[in-house]
């Protein structure tokens, strides 16, 4: 088939153009694709590194160590202790089943941990992810697994950290406890520190681990590493290493808070024993008490309910949660309001008959036939209750009211504690406020006696009663030092109160205890230098008047002592509260001269310190007491059974 | 002008024809081969192994056997196109009872020393048939309906055997190649005007299709194109490849994370790293300024071949290299625009750089025939 040149030339030139065309067209579609590389590797540059970067590093936190705590005498109350846990990598394992049946042999796991592991172990995803086998091993049964290492591929002991309290039940109430970190824990907080996700990481619950949990906690470190697309870690990129928690020293001591609540054993009772210089609290005792590592890895409901529906109830902090009619501790605010006021001298007299008549309603005295012409004094140490109602409507709820805020009632003090309750003082305005009814001037009358709305807890009643003492200021403390550094000495300005008036109490209050007619005449001390002044304290929880005796124990009095030591120099002071004890001189007051003796001589007093009659009895007691040594519990590995 | 007409004597003969080679174009796919290597040898963590040394071994083959076949003369491939085009229909008629099933589709017959992909051989083996027959064809007739039927009837029936393996990518390749080819020849702008109004048909009617009994594509690659449409609405799923590979290419920058240092390959969170998505793994280590040396290599390649057909007063040799160069740069534009997030993910490979035998091979053999027209071209 011939062709002419031309026609081949033509043909060809056509091919050209379409050629240079499809050619060109290609090129532009080239240039197009340029442009987007240009867009996505210039343009998008960083934010693409940025997903890179998110893909492949993973950032771990490694969890800080807790802060420890300790007594004023650096005795430990919580402390951190090697936990052991074995751990299986099913990559490394091969054979899971046959590797678990020995291993469960080896450290005699029961059958449903061994069936729950491998449960986990076949839902695991990821094959090089290690999953715990068993928690809390003892020290035997990580040597165990070491040991046979070759024959446990894959299975590792893993180190991990505890929290002990060596103290046991003694500082339930003061120290608290730590458990794992609660969804609600984690909802209470706007912005929770990311450590706290770390599976089993644990957090303060109450009291001061839960008070200090920001100095305790310390500050997680970080790790980045390098992971693939599936997650495997491939080598760790950077490593910022955390801050520790820091170490708190309280101002509580070890020995006196173990005699406390030692001395408290079967009673429902609190006790705050306070130093009146500084405000150091150095024992603060709720009875009965339980034993804090039991709710450390979760507490079983068997170990819980009993705790629960104690009528004593033991979960409560009694000292700052409990909040008590004062009673007749309360009579000092009362006289203190009277006399500051100059309403009344301390040496003028009232006549009591046995009741007064106020409002048509007829308030009675303890005492039914009276305690004739009483003076202050007379009044405080005998608790003639008709010189205070005298005195309540002469000064009125107002002034009673701020006479004892001033004093540390109906006032939260600010203490390291959980659910600290502020108490109640009343006034006309509180009540009309929350009740929606009008002050009556029967209520003032109850209120002059610690009675009807007045409330306080004992640590409140011990700052009282230290105010008293010192005439200054006294704020309570709880945290001595942080990391070593000593933490300053809240409050302790004067509180601005003529000195003869404060005077006049302390005598009073000293009659109380060492006046042959003082309500609390046979819990004095008798060692010189270390006399105690007091006021007891019986508020009623029913209005009946019966005897205690012949009423359940829910609807008997509350026995109250508050007291300071020594009269001449005061060094303590101390609130007891006998949860339905009973009256306070007999219930209260006796513990209040034990607490405070032992803690005058910084232990076992001498028998001396006691007057003769009660040495025979304080004798056996101390026998008796010696036994209970300081529950050192330093916890072991559980065996697994 | 057929290969009769021109002064046989003005061909260099024998040994001579060495010399005669577009050795350029020889430099350019050794260059861009060694890219592959080297991209290979990154992605295997720094080894020659699995993928660079075999990789290599392929192209050394493929030199070989592109002179080979660059050393026979083009009318020697002219007469053969009609018969390697048969072949190929019959193979690819073949696979659909033989085949082995590989990723979802009949692709391939294992012949014991190699798997043959026929759908490979036939981007060739048709530009080849296409180019003979618009050489044998009067230029006159090019545009009549009958003379146009007849080469779409050539292009369809491949096609729909790809088609139905299913191989989408390679249909869709096949269709573009024999379409270019048929502008190149020149074909009526009007019948280019109807088959892109067709063609704008048929994917209304595939979309139409989707859900109904007469679905037309496979559920896999309804989802592969919703992907493409919208990869973030799958990012973990099937809209993971693109945006892994879109993250990679783009965190490279303007000069990459260095050799061997590229995060989203090294670590796995790129699929396909050495085959279909190799593309990434160069930008990500070498940057803009990688990606545009291979872009400019490639378009260098196309360059030559499109000044070598221009020079070749031969049809068939002229149209064939042209072919050809459609085919390769189709070959790397979609894969270039599917990993760019450009194209939806439908698996065809970057050209002499993805880690593969019979593509590349298949792609040695075409150089050959374009050596082969350039060597014999008249003077």
């Amino acid at each position: 088939m011939r062709r002419s040149r031309a026609e081949t030339d033509a043909n060809h030139a056509k091919l050209s153009r379409r050629a240079a065309l499809l050619g060109g067209a290609q090129l532009l579609f080239m240039g197009g694709l340029a442009a987007r590389m240009r867009y996505l590797q210039v343009d998008q540059a960083d934010q693409f590194r940025l997903l890179a970067e998110e893909n492949r590093i993973n950032i771990r936190l490694i969890p800080p160590v807790r802060g420890e705590i300790f007594d004023r005498n650096g005795m430990q109350l919580a402390q951190n202790v090697p936990s052991y846990r074995i751990v299986m990598v099913r990559e490394d394992a091969g054979d899971v089943e046959a590797v678990m049946m020995r291993l469960a042999k080896l450290i005699n796991l029961s059958p449903e941990q061994t069936a729950r592991a491998l449960e986990e172990l076949n839902q695991n995803t990821a094959r090089f992810l290690p999953i715990t086998i068993a928690e809390d091993v003892s020290w035997e049964a990580v040597s165990a697994v070491s040991v046979n290492a070759p024959a446990l591929p894959g299975v590792t002991p893993e180190v991990g950290s505890t929290r002990v309290y060596p103290r046991g039940s003694d500082f339930a109430h003061v120290v608290g406890r730590v458990g794992r970190v609660s969804p609600k824990d984690l909802e209470a907080l706007e912005d929770p520190d990311a450590v706290l996700r770390i599976p089993r990481f644990q957090i303060g619950k109450i009291n001061v681990e839960a008070r200090e949990e920001s100095l305790l906690r310390g500050v997680a470190g970080t790790k980045q590493v390098e992971v693939n697309a599936t997650g495997r870690v491939m080598r760790e990129l950077e490593r910022r290493e955390g801050q520790s928690g820091a170490d708190l020293q309280l101002t509580v001591d070890a020995k006196l808070q173990n005699y406390v609540q030692a001395r408290l054993m079967g009673e429902s009772a609190a006790v705050v024993i306070m130093d009146c210089e500084n405000g150091d609290i150095l024992a603060n005792s709720s009875a009965p008490s339980y034993d804090p590592n039991l709710f450390i890895g979760g507490i079983l409901s068997k170990d819980y309910d009993p705790l629960l529906n104690d009528k004593y109830r033991p979960l409560v902090n009694k000292t700052v949660q409990g909040a008590y009619p004062p009673g007749s501790t309360f009579k000092m605010m009362t006289a203190m309001a009277a006399i500051e006021a100059g309403i009344i001298g301390p040496d003028e007299t009232v006549y009591c008959p046995g009741h007064l008549e106020v409002g048509g309603r007829r308030f009675h005295c303890w005492k039914r036939g009276g305690h004739g012409w009483v003076d202050l004094e007379t009044s405080l140490k005998r608790s003639c209750d008709v010189y205070y109602y005298d005195l309540a409507l002469k000064v009125g709820i107002e002034k009673i009211s701020a006479m004892s805020n001033r004093f540390g009632l109906g006032i939260k003090h600010d203490l390291a504690l959980s659910s600290v309750n502020s108490g109640l003082t009343p006034t006309k305005e509180w009540k009309l406020r929350q009740r929606g009814e009008q002050w009556v001037i029967g209520d003032t009358v109850n209120a002059s006696i610690g009675q009807g709305f007045m409330l306080a807890s004992p640590l409140q009643l011990a700052v009282m009663t230290a105010r008293l003492a010192t005439g200054r200021e006294v704020t309570p403390r709880l945290v001595k030092s942080v990391n070593g550094i000593e933490q300053p000495v809240k409050g302790n300005g004067p509180l601005d109160m003529r000195e003869t008036n404060l005077r006049k109490m302390r005598k009073s209050m000293y009659s109380v205890v060492n006046d042959r007619r003082g309500t609390a005449y046979r819990s004095r001390i008798i060692a010189d230098g270390m006399r105690m002044a007091g006021k007891t304290g019986t508020s009623q929880v029913r209005s009946a008047v019966v005897n205690n005796n012949e009423v359940p124990w829910e609807q008997r009095d509350h026995a109250l002592f508050v007291s300071f030591a020594p009269y001449e120099n005061p060094r303590y002071a101390c609130a007891v509260l006998v949860e339905h004890g009973g009256g306070g001189s007999t219930a209260a007051a006796p513990i209040a001269r034990d607490v405070m003796l032992q803690a005058l001589y910084d232990g076992e007093p001498p028998l001396e310190a006691y007057p003769t009659a009660d040495r025979g009895r304080i004798k056996t007691q101390q026998r008796k007491l010696r036994d209970v040594q300081p529950e050192a519990r330093v916890k072991k590995g559980k065996d697994q059974a | 002008m057929s290969y009769l007409e021109y002064t046989v004597k003005s061909v260099p003969t024998g040994l001579r024809k060495v010399l005669f080679l577009n050795w350029p174009l020889v430099l350019l796919l050794t260059a861009v081969a060694g890219t592959g290597f080297l991209m290979l040898y990154s992605v295997a963590g720094g080894g020659y192994d699995p993928w660079a040394a075999p990789q290599m071994k392929r192209f050394g083959l493929g030199v070989v056997l592109m002179l080979a076949v660059g050393l026979v003369p083009i009318w020697m491939w002219r007469n053969l196109a009609g018969v390697a085009y048969g072949i190929s229909i019959m193979l690819l008629v073949a696979v659909e009872f033989f085949g082995a099933v590989g990723m979802g589709a009949q692709r391939w017959i294992d012949l014991g020393v190699i798997r043959l992909q026929p759908s490979e051989l036939t981007k060739i083996t048709l530009v080849m048939f296409l180019a003979a027959y618009y050489d044998w064809l009067p230029a006159k007739k090019t545009s009549r309906p009958f003379w146009v039927l007849l080469p779409l009837l050539i292009i369809f029936v491949p096609t729909a055997l790809v088609l139905k393996q299913p191989d989408l990518g390679t249909a869709i390749l096949l269709l573009a190649a024999g379409g270019g080819l048929m502008f190149l020849a020149g074909v009526h702008w009007a019948y280019f005007a109807t088959v892109i109004a067709a063609g704008l048909a048929l994917v209304t009617a595939v979309f139409q299709s989707r859900g109904t009994s007469w679905q037309m594509l496979k559920d896999y690659q309804f989802r592969r194109i919703d992907t493409f449409l919208d990869p973030s609405s799958d990012p973990l799923g099937a809209g993971y490849h693109i945006t892994q590979s879109k993250i990679a290419l783009g965190s490279g920058g303007w000069t990459g994370r260095g050799f061997m240092q590229g995060t989203q390959s090294r670590l796995n969170f790129l699929p396909e790293k050495h085959t279909d998505f190799i593309f990434t793994t160069l930008a990500e280590e070498f940057g803009f300024i990688g990606g545009i040396s291979l872009l400019a290599l490639y378009a260098l390649i196309i360059l030559f071949c499109v000044f070598s057909a221009i020079m070749n007063k031969d049809r068939f040799a002229s149209l064939l290299t042209l072919g050809i160069a459609l085919n390769f740069f189709l070959f790397f534009a979609v894969n270039m625009s599917m990993v760019m997030g450009l194209a939806p993910v439908v698996g065809v490979p970057l050209p002499l750089v993805s880690y593969g035998g019979s593509a590349m091979l298949v792609l040695m053999l075409a150089f050959g025939l374009v050596q082969s027209a350039h060597v014999h071209r008249p003077r």
